[in-house]
C-alpha cells in the first residue's frame, strides 16, 4: 500500500511511531567537520523529517546503530560479569538500498560467520525496521550499480521525497501510526540505474597470490597514511577490537568494551610479542580490497562492497578505491 | 538467547615455573579439548588473550603462558587456588588419529612447543599407537627452554628420537646447537608414504622448516602447521585472524601445509 502525505502529516506520524521507536535518519552536525565551518552528516536520532539531510551523502553509514563505535558488553564488580540492560524501544532507520545491503553483509558477519551468534548485534538487529529513501541519482563516488546494490525490496517502507512524501509501506506494524493520514496512491520507488562512477569486478576465478605481489599495490604504500579513516566510514567494515577498562574512581569496578578497528590502521595484525603482519601499508590496501571484492565472495558467495563510495570521500590522501577495483580488473580480467 | 562472550570461572590447581618468563597453569576445567585448541583467557578489567592449551587430562587443562603482555603480566601474578576466566575451548586442533599407526615427525620451537605438548604426551603414554615419533625441538638459548623434565622422559621412549637445539653456542652447554632446519636433512625417514609432519613456531620458522621437508620429496598434505595471530573474539566475528576467506580462530588454528602455503596476510 502506497500513501501520499505532508511534511506536516508525517511529522505527526513521526510522533506517534517514537512511542515504540527510536527514529534515526542522516542529520547535520554543523561545525564538526574536519575542517572550519565545515560540518559532518552522520546518524542520529531525529523528531522531524526537515531534520533529515536528503540532499547529501551521509559521510557515516548507518552501521554504528547496529554496531556502535563503542559498545560495552559487560559491567565488572569486582569478579561479576553483568551484561547491560537490553534498550526497549525498536528502531527504525532511514536509509538507501546500498546501505540496506550493507546490512545484509553485517548480518554475513555477526549471524553467520562460524557457529555462534553475536548476541550484542542480534539484539539490536532485530529490533530493526528499514525506512527506505528512494535514491534515483547518487552521489559523487557512488557506484552501487556496478556493485548490485542500488535496488533492493528489503524494507518495511519506501519514501520518495517531493514537494510531499510519497509512501510505500509492506509492514502491517507500521499501519496503526498512518491511520487517518495522507490519501492512498499508486506508488513503488525507483532505483537508480547509472552512477557517474562505474566499476569493473574481476574476475575471481583469475585471482591467486600472484595479484598480492603485483606493482599496482606499491603506490598505496606510498600514498596510504593508515589512518583509517575508509575503514571507519565503510558500511561494511565490521572489524572490533576487545577492550578492557576499570572506572578511574573506583578501580575495582570497569567494563569489558568493544571498539571499532580498522586493518589500516597500526595494530590491526599485532600480537603481544612483537609479531605482527602488513608493516607497509600497501599490503593493508591489498587485503581490504581482495576481501571487500574477491575472499568474501570466496567464502559466502556475494562481494562484501555495496559501492557506496565513501571511503573515497573520506580519504585524506585521495585514494579511489573504484579505480583501484578497476586496477585489479585490468590485471586478473573481467567478472563474466 | 546464549551469550558466547561470557567467560566462566575456573580454579588454579598448580603453576609450574617453566623459565623465568614461562608458567605453565593447571586449570580445574570439566570440558574435554583437541589437541592443539585453544581458549580465551580472560581477567576482568585487564582484558582477553588467546591461549593455546598445552596439555590435558580428566578434570583439567595446562596452559602455559609467557609474560609478554598486558593480560599475561596479570597472571603471572596469580597463585594456587586463584582463578582465571576462560571461554572457549575454540578452533579446530589437531586430528590425532591422522596420526596413528604412522612415522610422526613434531618439529617446534620455543612457545610452538606448548600447542603440540598434549600429542606428545598421547603418545609417549600410548606408544603403541605409534610408529615412530620424532620430535625436533629448538629454542633461542638454554634458560628458554620449555617443559625440560618432560622432554627428558620423552628421551626414554623407546619409539621416540627426542633432538633439542639451542640457536647458539652456549657455555656449558654440550647439546646441539643451530636452528631446527638444519637438523631435518638428517632425520631418518624410511618410508615417506607412511609419515606426517607438525611444525609449530614462529612463521618464518614453520615457512622454512617446511620447505626443507618438501626437499626430501614429502608431499605438502602430510605437513600440518599451527598459526598464532590477534584475536578479540574467538568466533569469528572481530576479524583480527581472517587470512583471505579463512578464520584462523574456525578453520585453524591448525591447517594442511597445502592450505597455508597460499595464506598470505
Amino acid at each position: 500500500m502506497a500513501l501520499q502525505l505532508s511534511y506536516e502529516a508525517f511529522n505527526k506520524v513521526l510522533q506517534e511511531l517514537k512511542n515504540e521507536y527510536k527514529i534515526y535518519a542522516p542529520i547535520r552536525l554543523q561545525g564538526t567537520g574536519r575542517f572550519s565551518d565545515t560540518d559532518v552528516v552522520r546518524y542520529g536520532e531525529i523528531n522531524r523529517i526537515e531534520e533529515m539531510v536528503i540532499d547529501e551523502k551521509a559521510h557515516f553509514s548507518p552501521k554504528e546503530i547496529l554496531f556502535p563505535i563503542t559498545q560495552t558488553l559487560f559491567y565488572y564488580t569486582s569478579e561479576e560479569y553483568q551484561e547491560p540492560k537490553e534498550e526497549d524501544k525498536k528502531i527504525i532507520i532511514f536509509l538507501r538500498p546500498c546501505d540496506i545491503h550493507g546490512v545484509m553483509r553485517l548480518d554475513q558477519v555477526f549471524l553467520k560467520n562460524g557457529s555462534l551468534q553475536d548476541v550484542y548485534y542480534e539484539r539490536l538487529r532485530e529490533k530493526v525496521k528499514f525506512f527506505m529513501i528512494e535514491c534515483t541519482e547518487g552521489f559523487d563516488n557512488c557506484f552501487c550499480v556496478s556493485m548490485g546494490t542500488n535496488q533492493t525490496e528489503s524494507y518495511s517502507a519506501a519514501i520518495r521525497f517531493g514537494e510531499e512524501l510519497i509512501i510505500d509501506f509492506k509492514d502491517e506494524e507500521l499501519s496503526p501510526a498512518f491511520e487517518g493520514f495522507g490519501k492512498t496512491v499508486d506508488f513503488s520507488p525507483e532505483f537508480i540505474q547509472k552512477n557517474k562512477v562505474e566499476v569493473r569486478l574481476p574476475d575471481t576465478e583469475n585471482i591467486d597470490n600472484s595479484l598480492f605481489e603485483q606493482d599496482m599495490w606499491k603506490e598505496y604504500s606510498q600514498r596510504c597514511i593508515a589512518c583509517g579513516r575508509c575503514n571507519f566510514v565503510c558500511m561494511t567494515c565490521s572489524c572490533w577490537t576487545m577492550q578492557d577498562i576499570a572506572y578511574e574512581d573506583n578501580p575495582n569496578n570497569g567494563e569489558r568494551r568493544r571498539v571499532w578497528a580498522g586493518c589500516h590502521v597500526d595494530g590491526f595484525t599485532d600480537m603481544a610479542g612483537g609479531h605482527g603482519f602488513r608493516k607497509n601499508y600497501g599490503d593493508r590496501m591489498r587485503y581490504k580490497t581482495m576481501h571487500k571484492i574477491y575472499d568474501f565472495k570466496k567464502r559466502n558467495g556475494y562481494h562484501m562492497c555495496v559501492g557506496c563510495g565513501r571511503c573515497d570521500d573520506a580519504c585524506p590522501e585521495y585514494i579511489s578505491f573504484s579505480n583501484c577495483i578497476n586496477k585489479v580488473t585490468q590485471i586478473v580480467g573481467e567478472e563474466q | 538467547m546464549k551469550n558466547p562472550y561470557i567467560p566462566k570461572k575456573y580454579e588454579i590447581i598448580d603453576i609450574q615455573h617453566q623459565t623465568k618468563i614461562d608458567y605453565t597453569y593447571r586449570l580445574a576445567y570439566d570440558i574435554t579439548p583437541q589437541n592443539g585448541q585453544f581458549v580465551e583467557v580472560s581477567i576482568p578489567k585487564i582484558g582477553e588473550a588467546p591461549i593455546s592449551i598445552s596439555d590435558f587430562g580428566p578434570g583439567y587443562i595446562d596452559m602455559t603462558i609467557r609474560r609478554v603482555g598486558k593480560v599475561t603480566d596479570y597472571l603471572h601474578n596469580l597463585r594456587v587456588g586463584d582463578s582465571m576466566f576462560l571461554r572457549g575451548p575454540y578452533g579446530n586442533g589437531f586430528s590425532l588419529d591422522q596420526y596413528k599407526g604412522k612415522h610422526l615427525i613434531i618439529t617446534a620451537g620455543g612457545t610452538g612447543l606448548a600447542p603440540v605438548k598434549s600429542i606428545i604426551n598421547h603418545f609417549h603414554r600410548n606408544p603403541q599407537e605409534i610408529e615412530k615419533l620424532d620430535l625436533l625441538i629448538g629454542f633461542k638459548s638454554s634458560k628458554d627452554i620449555l617443559f625440560a623434565e618432560e622432554i627428558e622422559a620423552w628421551k626414554k621412549n623407546e619409539k621416540f628420537n627426542v633432538i633439542l637445539t639451542i640457536d647458539r653456542e652456549e657455555e656449558g652447554w654440550s647439546g646441539n646447537v643451530g636452528l631446527v632446519t638444519q637438523y631435518v636433512p638428517a632425520l631418518h625417514i624410511p618410508d615417506t608414504d607412511n609419515l606426517e609432519i607438525i611444525i609449530v613456531g614462529p612463521p618464518m620458522m614453520m615457512k622454512f622448516t617446511g620447505l626443507e621437508y618438501l626437499k626430501r620429496n614429502i608431499r605438502e598434505d602430510q605437513i600440518w602447521v599451527s598459526f598464532e595471530r590477534k584475536m578479540s573474539c574467538g568466533i569469528g566475528k572481530c576479524g583480527h585472524c581472517k587470512i583471505d576467506e579463512i578464520y584462523v580462530c574456525l578453520e585453524g588454528p591448525v591447517f594442511n601445509y597445502a592450505k597455508a602455503k597460499q595464506l598470505m596476510d
